[in-house]
């Protein structure tokens, strides 16, 4: 679709849903993993997927990044009322979705500085923008990394290189600041954090919510949904989402078990 | 979504044509193929030099007729047809210039094309360029600067005439000409090169550099560089390469000598992208190439080499840490791509005392390339407290390309500390999806990964030989992807 079309589009975000997933199938290697999933997100909203191990929760993922390595079988993505089905994965980012991963990965000998300068760029370049002014982009780092709570001798390190757990989601979640996202998945971003990084993470989050963006936290647990809470909570099982509610699903969930879930499907 | 698989990548790989064949139209003086004593003693003659060099030569000549090519590298070629190679080739008229005004103006948009403008190189990096197109040196600067200092770079052909005393003191003493095949080759035939000598406690003040390019075809060149620091003097020179594309092998086989004496330091930084062939491996350059480097008392030598092109690389630049206190240091990046064959790395013979060497070697390996990294240290029974580091790091980009270590260590003398760390990684999916995700595509993510991947190595050339060594590799590996 033309620029012009797009542009034309997201001045009626209130129309259109940020994110609708309408009966999503999905299989890796011929193995079924989403089996008919809807989701729609507006902006502005938060919303938690929760579910057992094998859910299918990092699958929801990659596949709204557009990982390759999976089958859309069925289904579709829309984003601002654009199908994106067909975009490569750089080209979703272009258009602002962020995933935050679960286990990100290390690029030795290139610096957290140089691979967030590369992004933004890219994403300017993308959009027909010139490079971001070094002035510009060491401004914004600094604040983005005050934000965070990170060391700037942290960003002088190889990417993910000898991070610890934390750093690393940390690190996720700085780069999230910096390319300041319209969708941004957070994939498991608690497991591996102590409570003060958890705090300094979800502090970061929520001063990045805004009316205008979204933010789709996966995860196993409440804890992380103490700090950053949701508007909706879904629980995912067995490749569909089978309960929707708000944030006291979290609570409940948390009482009772998934078992819980898994004994009300029957 | 189209699905972007690892043999998406290597046929994009394929793809990316020599930026730099295109053919400069200078009238050539060439000898007629083949090779034996009387065009040993024609080039010698051609070129006026002095009996004891004729004799040299024909020395040399007598010793490489007898010598056999050797076979023991991890590269598969078809060897050269050595009577089918023309062995001099000049630019008609060799021309006596003073300025760059003078120089032909086909040459100097050869340059240009290449991204060398002399002019703002003379500028922006200090930097005074020894040109040499086949094999004749056609453009010298800054040699007053140099003069000043006592400083001596120019042609090996002229330093022959003008300083005879100092070539011939040193010239083959660190590469006999029995040295290996290509070496005798190279000492029978050579054409021209350069010639470096700085005097005992002179800091030289700019970047020394050659820009060496095979021009005309079917010609084989073979250069000869000899550079001596004398006691507690430093130097920094540059060598960079670029050729036109060619279908026929072109055969390059070239003599490096470094001489650092007492406290002296010579730091060698070469940038070489021959004409690799193409995507079916026809064509491209064999580089046969013997670089060696002796350090006599706490003097250090440093090669750091950026390999691109080639077809074929076959090359071992040297030290040999003959004073006590000396240091030797190898800083490798070597990338193949499509058929390019590299069997490169060091050799550091630790003979004297408390002398200390570091290898670090990457490999970067593309296509149906092989890529194999051989390097010796060896320590003798007399270098006491002899320290060695080496690292040999491949990176391997889909699943047709071979990256191969062969490390030869030998020890004589029991204080000796040797560390070798070897690493082969992949340019891996999640890698690119990661960056990929970030809005980076997959050419730029390669781009990435490779500098980041040669860090260590380009962190060591001069600042300006750096950007060009990182755009190198870009065009090297970048496909037209996307």
């Amino acid at each position: 679709m033309s620029l012009l079309g797009f542009r034309k589009l997201k001045n009626l975000n209130n129309i259109f849903s940020m994110l609708k997933i309408e009966n999503l199938h999905a299989s890796i290697d011929d193995k079924s993993i989403l089996k008919g999933l809807n989701l729609e997100v507006k902006a502005g909203e938060v919303h938690a997927i929760m579910g057992p191990n094998g859910a299918g929760k990092s699958t929801l993922a990659n596949i709204i990044a557009g990982k390759e390595d999976y089958d859309v079988t069925a289904g579709n993505i829309e984003l601002n009322g654009e199908d994106i089905n067909e975009l490569a994965p750089e080209e979703r980012a272009h258009n602002g979705v962020f995933l935050s991963f679960q286990y990100p990965v290390e690029i030795p000998g290139v610096s957290v500085t140089n691979f967030i300068k590369t992004a933004i760029n890219e994403t300017r370049k993308a959009k027909g923008l010139d490079d971001m002014p070094a002035k510009d982009m060491l401004k914004m780092i600094r604040e983005k990394s005050e934000l965070l709570e990170i060391d700037r001798k942290f960003l002088s390190r190889s990417l993910n290189e000898g991070f610890s757990g934390g750093e690393k989601k940390r690190n996720e979640i700085f780069q999230m600041a910096m390319l300041e996202p319209k969708l941004a998945i957070l994939d498991e971003t608690d497991s591996g954090l102590d409570i003060d990084a958890l705090r300094i993470v979800a502090n970061g989050v929520n001063k990045l919510k805004s009316k205008d963006n979204a933010v789709i936290v996966i995860t196993h647990y409440q804890r992380l949904l103490d700090y950053i809470v949701p508007d909706f909570v879904h629980v995912l099982h067995d490749g569909k989402i089978v309960k929707s509610g708000d944030a006291s699903l979290a609570l409940e969930l948390e009482a009772k078990g998934y078992d819980w879930i898994k004994q009300e499907l029957v | 979504m189209s699905k972007y698989t690892e043999d998406d990548l290597r046929e994009e790989l394929k793809t990316k044509e020599y930026e730099y064949g295109f053919y400069t139209d200078i009238e050539s003086e060439t000898f007629a193929k083949g090779l034996n004593e009387d065009v040993v003693r024609a080039i010698s003659k051609k070129k006026n030099e002095p009996q004891w060099m004729t004799d040299w030569r024909i020395e040399a000549f007598r010793v490489w007729e007898k010598m056999e090519e050797p076979e023991w590298a991890n590269v598969r070629y078809e060897k050269p047809k050595f009577q089918e190679i023309a062995y001099y080739s000049a630019p008609k008229e060799k021309p006596k210039l003073n300025s760059l005004d003078e120089v032909d103006p086909e040459l100097l948009d050869t340059f240009k094309r290449l991204g060398i403008s002399l002019d703002e190189q003379k500028k922006l990096a200090n930097v005074a360029v020894d040109i040499v197109i086949d094999s004749v040196s056609v453009a010298t600067t800054f040699r007053k600067t140099l003069g000043e200092k006592g400083i001596i770079f120019m042609p090996i052909s002229e330093a022959i005439q003008e300083h005879p005393e100092l070539v011939r003191k040193y010239l083959g003493t660190i590469v006999p000409t029995k040295d290996n095949f290509y070496a005798a080759l190279n000492s029978a035939v050579f054409s021209d090169g350069s010639f470096c000598y700085i005097p005992k406690g002179v800091r030289c003040p700019m970047e020394l550099s050659t820009y060496f390019r095979i021009n005309e075809g079917g010609t084989g060149q073979f250069e000869r560089t000899l550079v001596v620091a004398d006691k507690g003097s430093y130097v920094s020179y540059l060598e960079g390469c670029t050729a036109p594309s060619r279908d026929e092998n072109q055969l390059h086989a070239a003599v490096v000598e470094l001489v650092a004496m007492d406290d002296a330091e010579i730091k060698y930084s070469t940038v070489q992208n021959w004409y690799p062939g193409n995507a079916e491996g026809k064509g491209g350059v064999y580089n046969f190439v013997t670089k060696r480097g002796l350090c006599e008392n706490n003097a250090k030598i440093s090669w750091t080499q950026v390999e691109t092109g080639s077809a074929v690389t076959w090359k071992y630049p040297s030290c040999i840490l003959k004073g006590n206190n000396s240091i030797g240091e190898f800083y490798s990046i070597a990338v193949t791509n499509n058929y390019q064959q590299a069997d490169t790395g060091t050799k550091m013979i630790h003979l004297g005392k408390n002398t200390k060497s570091t290898i670090i070697s990457k490999g970067i390996s593309a296509g149906h390339s092989q890529n194999s990294y051989r390097g010796l240290v060896q320590i003798s029974s007399r270098a006491e407290n002899a320290r060695n580091f080496s690292q040999c790091d491949s990176l391997l980009m889909g699943n047709k390309c071979g990256a191969h270590t062969f490390p030869y260590i030998e020890v004589k003398n029991k204080s000796a500390q040797i560390e070798h760390e070897a690493t082969t990684s992949k340019i891996g999916e999640e890698q690119l999806f990661y960056c990929n995700q970030r809005g980076i595509d997959t050419e730029k993510a390669i781009a990435l990964i490779v500098n980041g991947f040669s860090k260590e190595v380009l962190n060591k050339l001069p600042m300006e030989f750096a950007v060009e060594a990182q755009k190198l590799l870009e065009i090297s590996l970048e496909g037209s992807v996307g």
